[in-house]
């Protein structure tokens, strides 16, 4: 303190007028890009809320597909809900269990072998493959063959999500200390154990809301599902036979008829499918909170 | 015996108990277990590249080089020629860069080094707010929102370049649109800028505190610090968190179809409609019943993989070797 007040002759907390200048427009410059991404984002909420809150109703969410000419006020979009639904939740039954298998695989049994590294390299490269190219995959191999389905579309969402739950998995298993685990071996625990009972519930908080994630992800997905459940208007409760159908896909549809009651179908489904992927990040967000033991 | 079992490399160092010879069966079957499921993503990546390259032959032969780099799109005639879509494809990704660079950065750099910590993480939930809404929404608000909004900006802006003569070439001509290759742009940057923020924001968090109060102590300002101890840092970092942002831009499928105008021209005009790769298979697939249409579809498909898989394995290289060099320092 003595110190500093003896410096006072020199003044080297002023910078000159011009370069404080251009560290004040820089701030500035740094909050105006923030304001920047908020713009449109405000914009697309209150549109989407504006059209879609009155659309929204209890008949809106289970009610069966109209015709296009006709309003809102007739039907709904069940259906779609119910693909939506279903399909996702059938894609993530395939791909967390599979996800967070493979994350245990490259962070417990990997170790530094080159195998390990070039999966959790693919797994990074296959988070960045478009969505559109999982859904020609998907087509390619199973709807040729085996024709369009609910589960054709499950497949191609669950092939999306794995890699975002292998790295999350991973990554929240990187953060466990070793402590722990080593405490467990000196007890004569297995490694399968070790891992289940002791390293897995360590980071079970993270691995939950990075699969919740990728859930809110697939969920909001057209193109995987435009290739491979066809989309239909009537409600097909066979999820492996037959076309489908779900949110996104009738958002997508709709957009571009003329008629004002398919277009507020389309906003309703909007909010809809936007609530769900809101949901979802906030019980993560949640769980985080709450179950998060090694943050990052 | 015991060289064998050192070699064996499905004995993991911790549980290689040398009181016993073989590890219990349910302990072993759980590895397994975990190696096929981590197979998997090999296998799908290999499984992605022969599928769609098989469906595909029948385009690539056909057509041949030069049928696949043309110009000339007519599934009536049979003329399939991806270049436009290609440009499309490159043109829109670039607009979409050129606007989320600098805002994304600008994000990076406020959360990093402006806001304090504990006001930082609202912000945070803001960009991932950005992040969860569907593609679709997005499409959606910019074809039935946006578009017919900034039709009329575009007129304008049209109307009073004529005869200027570089900005004309680009933002002028005749045929201006509300869904344009600059609408996709633009919708594009606003999806990317929550990746290439966060990316950003990682890469930038690494930069050593020391390097920062160096900087300081030396009596620069806030921005001189970032321009001479954050930047020179993550410079390598932020590129490829950019190009990992180009990577999904490119991507883009449901939302680029909606507001692109879908137009197979090549044109320098930006307001005027376009297409890129992604969207024409959307639109065109169900169409495309049987033969080579089909086929040149998904052969785009896998021009895309292609693309998307060199930029976002040059980005990850990027990445990794920057951090790794950080490490080390």
């Amino acid at each position: 303190m003595a110190i500093a007040s003896e410096q006072q002759t020199v003044d080297l907390r002023e910078p000159s007028g011009w370069r404080r200048t251009k560290n004040q427009i820089a701030t500035v410059g740094m909050w105006v890009a923030f304001a920047v991404m908020l713009v449109p984002l405000g914009f697309v909420l209150f549109t989407v809320i504006a059209k879609g809150a009155s659309a929204i109703s209890w008949q809106f969410l289970t009610g069966n597909i109209p015709i296009n000419v006709l309003p809102v006020t007739f039907g709904g979009v069940g259906p779609a809900v119910y693909g939506t639904l279903v399909i996702t939740g059938f894609a993530s039954l395939m791909a967390i269990p599979l996800g967070v298998l493979g994350g245990i695989y490259i962070n417990e049994y990997g170790g530094n072998q080159v195998l390990a590294r070039v999966i959790n390299f693919f797994a990074d490269v296959m988070t960045g493959v478009p969505s559109i190219i999982m859904g020609l995959f998907i087509f390619t191999i199973w709807v040729l063959h085996f024709g369009y389905s609910g589960f054709a579309g499950a497949l191609a969402l669950a092939c999306l999500m794995l890699p975002i739950v292998i790295r999350s998995t991973y990554e929240m298993l990187h953060l466990v200390p070793d402590s722990l685990r080593e405490a467990s071996y000196a007890l004569g625990a297995t490694k399968a154990r070790v891992t289940l009972t002791v390293v897995l519930p360590a980071a079970i908080g993270g691995i939950v809301s990075g699969a919740l994630l990728a859930v809110a992800r697939a969920a909001g997905e057209t193109a995987p599902l435009v290739f491979t459940i066809l989309v239909t208007q009537t409600l097909n409760k066979n999820l492996f036979y037959g076309a489908n159908t779900a949110l996104s896909t009738l958002i997508f549809q709709n957009a571009t008829q003329p008629y004002t009651g398919a277009q507020a179908r389309a906003w309703g489904s909007a909010l809809t499918l936007i609530a769900i992927a809101f949901i979802l990040m906030i019980v993560a967000r949640l769980v985080t909170a709450r179950f998060a033991r090694y943050d990052r | 015996m015991s060289i064998a079992t050192k070699a064996d490399p499905a004995l993991p160092a911790g549980s290689a108990s040398p009181l016993t010879k073989r590890r219990p069966f349910g302990d072993r079957s759980f590895q397994v277990l975990c190696l096929a499921a981590g197979l998997l993503v090999l296998i799908i990546l290999a499984l992605i590249a022969i599928s769609m390259t098989q469906q595909s032959t029948t385009w690539f032969t056909t057509a041949g080089w030069s049928g696949v780099f043309s110009t000339n799109w007519d599934p009536a005639h049979n003329a399939y020629g991806a270049l436009p879509f290609i440009y499309g494809t490159l043109v829109t990704a670039a607009i979409a860069i050129v606007i989320a660079f600098p805002v994304s950065v600008g994000i990076a750099l406020l959360l990093t080094e402006v806001v304090p910590r504990r006001f930082a993480r609202p912000i945070v939930y803001v960009i991932d707010l950005l992040a969860v809404v569907p593609s679709v929404v997005w499409g959606l608000w910019g074809f039935l929102v946006l578009a017919p909004w900034l039709q009329k900006i575009y007129q304008s802006i049209a109307s009073g370049l004529t005869g200027v003569p570089v900005l004309s070439t680009f933002f002028g001509g005749t045929s201006v649109s509300g869904t344009s290759f600059f609408t996709t742009g633009l919708i594009l940057a606003i999806m990317i800028t929550p990746i290439v923020t966060s990316l950003s924001r990682e890469v930038i968090a690494t930069v050593p505190t020391i390097d920062r109060e160096g900087a300081y102590a030396l009596g620069a300002t806030r921005w001189e610090m970032i321009r001479g101890a954050v930047w020179p840092h993550s410079q390598a970092g932020v590129v490829g968190a950019v190009l990992l942002g180009l990577g999904r831009a490119m991507g883009e499928t449901i939302a680029a179809a909606l507001v692109i105008g879908s137009s197979a021209t090549i044109t320098t005009h930006l307001f005027n409609p376009g297409y890129s790769m992604p969207s024409v298979i959307a639109n065109e697939f169900g169409e495309a019943t049987v033969g080579e249409f089909r086929s040149a579809l998904i052969g785009m498909g896998v021009l895309l993989f292609v693309l998307t898989i060199i930029i976002n394995l040059s980005a990850r290289a990027i990445v990794d070797r920057s951090a790794r060099r950080s490490q080390g320092a």
